[in-house]
């Protein structure tokens, strides 16, 4: 009987388990998954929990409820990967042996990167929206707030989501204006990039409606920590910015396990092959989702189309065939712009976001990167499609690897 | 491809203004890219920085981020906005001969 091992039960490995199910012969093949909470989280919808859009009970799930049968579950921590002996300790000594190893833990935030983040303003001023918890503070705070300097600020590069903190800033500006204390609210943007996204013609589109929004930037700053007495954060470069309430994205990192299995770069991400997403070091170890250190966004929608891409490529390698699939870098990403409207992205490693029509070439429905009340309705109505049909791996009518059909160059 | 004299010798540049090339680099060159960007001297900090940049790029065809930098390279955070004011990365990168670093994405 062979072995294979799933880590991370997320979006990623969800996916994974729901596609080589059925894939894999049953009298050959043993299939476990891996994970340490059961709760499966909506991340997309956390953005939405501060403007009162969705509560807190709208973004959970059971993560058993949508892992299929035949599939054995273990829920416990990780503690380490032996890559050399193909094996995983968990948490209570408990060894798992793998022949082939999928890797699908993703990141999350660390607060312990920047000093004085979780001072005593912690969840009373300072707020993420990258855990429920923070999320639903911030959304009981916001119901009584009177108004005053509003500071969103990424800690370092890369982010889960990067134009989760633009949406952010935009449904903000959305929010505290239908409640009629828009000009109360300072929005300030402050970011380590350049400018107010990464790739150069998104990042002009973008900054306009920042600027058209009355929302304002700072590029190219660097935390180096909070001053939670006189409420202000400080550069390395000692340049102070003082806020009301500040929105931190704090510092994304791989899971633990990763830093004790020596599997990791500086933020325990994995090095991974851009292309056929198996890991840079171990033949049997393949790894998807934002777990990876792939200059790609750490985004559903990449994880997702890397299912496609390492689905074929995994059969490849158990019959120890060449991986013929490539990944491309394939994001496609709804950003919310408040006012019931949206914009759409989507790009790959080589070509930056353009605009056009999506997924039909000269239809849409979708615009891309133009606001639209149709691409509002696309972010809306993805929370279903999340659940009933991302997840359990069956086929979207949009292709893993990007398409130029559509896209004004 | 573009090119332009730097201290004494003409050297390809791509489109930022960066060498195409870091195997011509030397530290002459280093020290007039950086008076162009507004540091007169280079102290034995930056040099650090920039032998480490390069020995990263060569070993590895990537340009560290700002974070590796500061534990690896012997100069923290702090120290390296001192050494490369506005920009630290970018600068350093230009000055050790090196492409652009792309921002992540």
């Amino acid at each position: 009987m062979k072995k294979l091992v799933i880590l991370g039960a997320g979006t990623a490995g969800t996916i994974m388990a729901n596609k080589l199910a059925p894939l894999l012969n049953r009298d050959e093949w043993s299939i476990t998954i891996v994970d340490q909470f059961e709760t499966h989280y909506y991340q997309p919808g956390f953005l939405f929990i501060p403007f009162g859009i969705y509560t807190c009970r709208d973004v959970k799930k059971s993560k058993r409820d949508f892992l299929p049968n035949g599939v054995e579950v273990v829920m416990s921590v990780i503690e380490r990967v032996e890559p050399e002996k193909n094996r995983v300790i968990l948490s209570n000594n408990a060894i798992l042996s793998y022949d082939f190893l999928i890797i699908a833990t993703g990141s999350k935030i660390t607060t312990n990167e920047t000093e004085g983040l979780t001072g005593k303003l912690w969840q009373k001023n300072v707020f993420d929206f990258y855990t429920v918890e923070g999320a639903c503070h911030m959304a009981d705070y916001f119901k009584h707030w009177n108004g005053g300097k509003l500071v969103i600020n990424i800690a370092e590069m890369p982010i889960k989501c990067p134009v989760a903190p633009l949406e952010f800033v935009f449904l903000a500006d959305s929010y505290f204006t239908e409640r009629g204390m828009r000009d109360k609210v300072d929005i300030h943007y402050v970011t380590p990039l350049s400018g107010a996204f990464t790739k150069p013609k998104a990042s002009e589109i973008l900054g306009n409606m920042l600027e058209k929004k009355n929302i304002r930037l700072t590029p190219d700053y660097s935390i180096e920590r909070v001053d939670n007495e006189e409420k202000k954060i400080i550069s390395y470069d000692d340049n102070e910015i003082d806020f009301d309430v500040l929105v931190t994205v704090p510092t994304n990192i791989g899971d633990e396990y990763v830093e004790r299995s020596d599997l990791g770069d500086e933020l325990n991400f994995i090095p991974t092959d851009n292309h056929t997403l198996r890991s840079k070091d171990h033949e049997n170890i393949f790894v998807l989702g934002d777990a990876t250190d792939l200059p790609s966004s750490k985004a559903g929608s990449v994880a997702h189309f890397e299912a496609d891409i390492l689905t074929e490529n995994f059969i490849d390698a158990i019959d120890n065939r060449e991986l013929r699939a490539k990944f491309d870098g394939h994001a496609n990403c709804f950003i919310e712009s408040g006012f019931g409207k949206g914009i759409l992205i989507d790009f790959n490693y080589d070509t930056e976001p353009l605009p056009g029509k999506f997924p039909l070439p000269g239809i849409g429905p979708f615009s891309l990167l133009e606001e639209t009340r149709m691409n509002h309705y696309g972010k809306v109505m993805f929370r279903w499609i999340y659940w009933n049909m991302l997840l359990r791996g069956l086929e979207l009518p949009i292709e893993s690897n990007m398409t130029l059909a559509g896209k004004k160059l | 491809m573009e090119t332009r004299v730097i201290s004494g010798k003409t050297i390809e540049i791509d489109t930022d203004g960066n060498l195409a090339d870091h195997t011509v680099w030397d530290e002459n060159i280093a020290l007039e890219l950086a008076k162009e960007l507004g540091i007169d001297e280079l102290t034995d900090g930056h040099k650090k920085v920039i032998h480490y940049l390069r020995d990263e790029y060569k070993s590895s065809g990537e340009i560290p981020t700002m974070r590796k930098i500061g534990k690896k390279s012997g100069v923290d955070m702090k120290e390296l906005y001192k050494l490369f004011p506005d920009g630290p990365l970018k600068k350093a990168a230009k000055i050790s001969g090196l492409p652009k670093p792309k921002s992540c994405v």
